[in-house]
């Protein structure tokens, strides 16, 4: 891949309209060839609208759909070069899984012999060549959606759009099949980009996401971006946890600025995370990054706090904590071993925050 | 197997109709054995018979009966009748299929309104509805005043009592029993399956010819088997309509029942009939569970 910065997709003010009700609201997007990219965001939010765009299964009412810096706004969906893996996966029942895959290239009117090597090549790639004369009723969801995935992929198109591929597996298969996917895209060196409204499967698989709300794009970013740095309170919330809470600003000096809680709770922010003229903040803390010892400790954002809730979740424990001045907080905190010393319900802690991990983010 | 492991629930007989099952079924099967299989007993061993001179069945063995349906005359009938319940059943799809498939694709509400539009005629008797087709064809009926009256210079047309006023009316009179199945099949078929053709490159004619159609064929199938098989045997509407100048089968059996009372011959063309339906249904079934 060469010239990865070239533009696959360009979306230019996109709007989509279902009589009064705005599905896609003015959406710019740019998609680089060779990208993974995730559209995330509740159910409703217009997902599968803005694929449907990207398909040609629906013409946008304002703006531009660019491919490969081709208007292809108005170009019908056959003749587009982009295949689609639908959420249902819509395999033809009357047709063999070897006839299923080859249906692209049929329509293509690609030569026999080629049509059959590329057939075996795409099977070989899922593992299904021994279901090769099956019928999609013959199948398990694992084996069909992994039939729908090589009959997208055998056409060779410029872009493949996925609609919660993965939804109607179970956990374990699931996270099979998203290492297998991000693999496949790798190695094909393909344009994917894949719809989802499960948030770790976005992060996992991802180069980079865009976080949709109500037909817009909430925020656009890597993985990291969007999961360290959200820039709202809805992709805060909708990635990962966040404990949200109002402040206003008492001071700024140098780097940092200090606000105030309702409750009256102060904490010591990076100055850059703030507007200027801001007089009010949202802080969004991730409950993992909340520091908890029994002893004090020095560090910024030190406060002590008694620990109302304890829940084992396994891998961690979840602490509902609620400090001297009554600010509720959400906490995690990694349950290192079974013998090691583990926080109480009623225990007094301490805790502290870093100022990277003080997160400033627009409200709704 | 299993049965032997967990008595409780035979899982062998899980398939089989116990008593009960036979007890609801038994209304039906009392009048499947009553109205086809006595009947059709009766007209097996009828054609087997010799006719007396005054019209009355002897029961003494023969095969003539038989000898006499393969009479070039009656062949060319079975002929006729085949070509032009063909032919009705090949109209009957090709203007049926696309009203199907526009009632199964129109939002629920108004798809509900268009199937009783479609069903309505059945309010009326059938041979009123005929004799109305004969008003609207006649010399002097519907048609030809209205070409006359637009003074397009053609007509008037010599419609009525011809083999086109035959088709007219049997493709009437079946095309409901066309359209009815095969929106049954399309009003199931999966809108993403089409997009999913078009999405793979399928012109909408190619949608239409590798996917559509191929998905749909059981409703063809049924609609065929419905339209086909009834349409060979009418004899209303080619009486009425063909002024009885190009007789098919169905009319022939009539006659030797009622006119010229030879029940024997007329019993053996029913039954060189019936299996001609039988064959006509396998084929039409091994097709359909072949593409379903
Ligand atoms: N054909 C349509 N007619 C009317 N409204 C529609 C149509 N298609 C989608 N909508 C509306 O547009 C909005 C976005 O729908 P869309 O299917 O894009 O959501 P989504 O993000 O894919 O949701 P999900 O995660 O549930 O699949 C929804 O509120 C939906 O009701
Ligand atoms: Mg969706």
């Amino acid at each position: 891949m060469a010239d990865t910065d070239r533009p696959m997709i360009e979306l230019r003010g996109v709007t989509k309209r279902f009589g009064g009700f705005t599905a896609v609201n003015r959406v710019s997007l740019t998609v680089k060839a060779g990208e993974f990219l995730t559209l995330l965001g509740p159910s409703g939010c217009g997902k599968t609208t803005l694929l449907r765009l990207l398909a040609g299964f629906e013409m946008p009412d304002e703006g531009m759909v660019l491919l490969d810096g081709e208007d292809v706004s108005h170009v019908p969906p056959y003749r587009r070069s982009v295949n689609q893996v639908f959420q249902s996966y819509a395999l033809f029942p009357h047709l063999t899984v070897r006839e299923n895959v080859g249906f692209g290239l049929r329509m293509q009117q690609v030569p026999v012999a080629e049509a059959s090597d590329r057939i075996v090549a795409a099977l070989r790639m899922v593992s299904l060549v021994e279901q090769a004369d099956k019928y999609p009723h013959q199948m398990s969801g694992g084996q069909r959606q992994r039939v729908a995935l090589a009959r997208a992929i055998v056409p060779r198109p410029k872009v493949l759009l996925l609609d919660e591929p993965l939804s109607a597996l179970d956990a374990k298969l699931r996270h099979g099949m998203q290492l297998e996917l991000k693999r496949l895209q790798r190695k094909l060196g393909m344009t994917f980009v894949f719809v989802t409204h499960d948030q770790e499967e976005a992060l996992t698989m991802s180069d980079r996401i865009a976080v949709i709300n109500k037909g817009r794009i909430e925020q656009l970013g890597n993985a990291s971006e969007i999961y360290h740095r959200p820039r709202t309170a809805f992709t805060a919330d909708f990635i990962g946890q966040a404990n949200l809470l109002e402040s206003s600003v008492v001071g700024r000096n140098g780097t940092t600025a200090r606000v105030r809680l309702e409750t009256g709770l102060e904490l010591v922010i990076a100055r850059a995370e703030l507007p200027d003229a801001a007089s009010k903040a949202l802080v969004s803390i991730r409950p993992e990054k909340i520091h908890i010892s029994r002893a004090p400790v020095t560090a910024e954002n030190v406060f002590q706090a008694r620990i109302e809730e304890e829940i084992f979740q396994g891998a961690t424990d979840s602490l509902q904590l609620v400090t001297d001045q009554g600010t509720r907080l959400h906490a995690l905190v990694a349950n290192e071993s079974a013998t090691q010393e583990a926080f109480h319900e009623g225990d007094t802690v301490y805790c502290s925050l870093h100022l990277d991990d003080l997160v400033i983010v627009q409200a709704e | 197997m299993l049965a032997g492991t967990a008595p409780a629930v035979p899982v062998s007989d899980h398939n089989r109709p116990g008593w009960k099952a036979w007890a609801l079924l038994a209304p039906m099967v009392l009048w499947l054995i009553l109205f086809v299989v006595v009947p059709g007993l009766i007209l097996l061993v009828y054609s087997f018979c010799e006719r007396d001179e005054i019209g009355g069945v002897m029961f003494t063995f023969t095969w003539e009966n038989y000898a006499r349906v393969f009479d070039p005359v009656y062949l060319r009938i079975f002929g006729r009748s085949v070509w032009y319940a063909a032919l009705t059943t090949a109209i009957c799809a090709v203007v049926g299929y696309p009203v199907a498939y526009y009632i199964a694709r129109v939002p629920e509400t108004l798809r509900n309104k268009l199937l009783l539009l479609v069903m309505v005629p059945f309010w009326t008797s059938f041979l009123i509805r005929t004799f109305a087709w004969i008003t609207i064809l006649k010399q002097e009926g519907l048609l030809n005043s209205l070409v006359k009256a637009m003074g397009a210079g053609i007509g008037p047309f010599d419609l009525l009592y011809t083999p086109t006023a035959v088709v007219i009316g049997l493709v009437y009179a079946y095309l409901p029993f066309m359209i009815l199945p095969i929106y049954g099949s399309a009003e199931k078929l999966d809108n993403s399956l089409i997009e999913a053709a078009y999405d793979l490159g399928a012109s909408p004619v190619r949608a239409f010819s590798s996917v559509i159609v191929p998905l749909t064929m059981p409703g063809i199938a049924a609609g065929t088997l419905l339209v086909f098989v009834p349409a060979i045997g009418m004899f209303a509407i080619t009486d009425l309509m063909g002024g009885a100048k190009v007789p098919m089968i169905g009319n022939v059996i009539q006659n030797q029942f009622l006119l010229a009372r030879n029940w024997p011959f007329g019993a053996a063309l029913g039954v060189v009939f019936m299996l001609m339906f039988v064959v006509t249904y396998v084929i039409l079934q091994r097709r359909a569970s072949r593409s379903a």
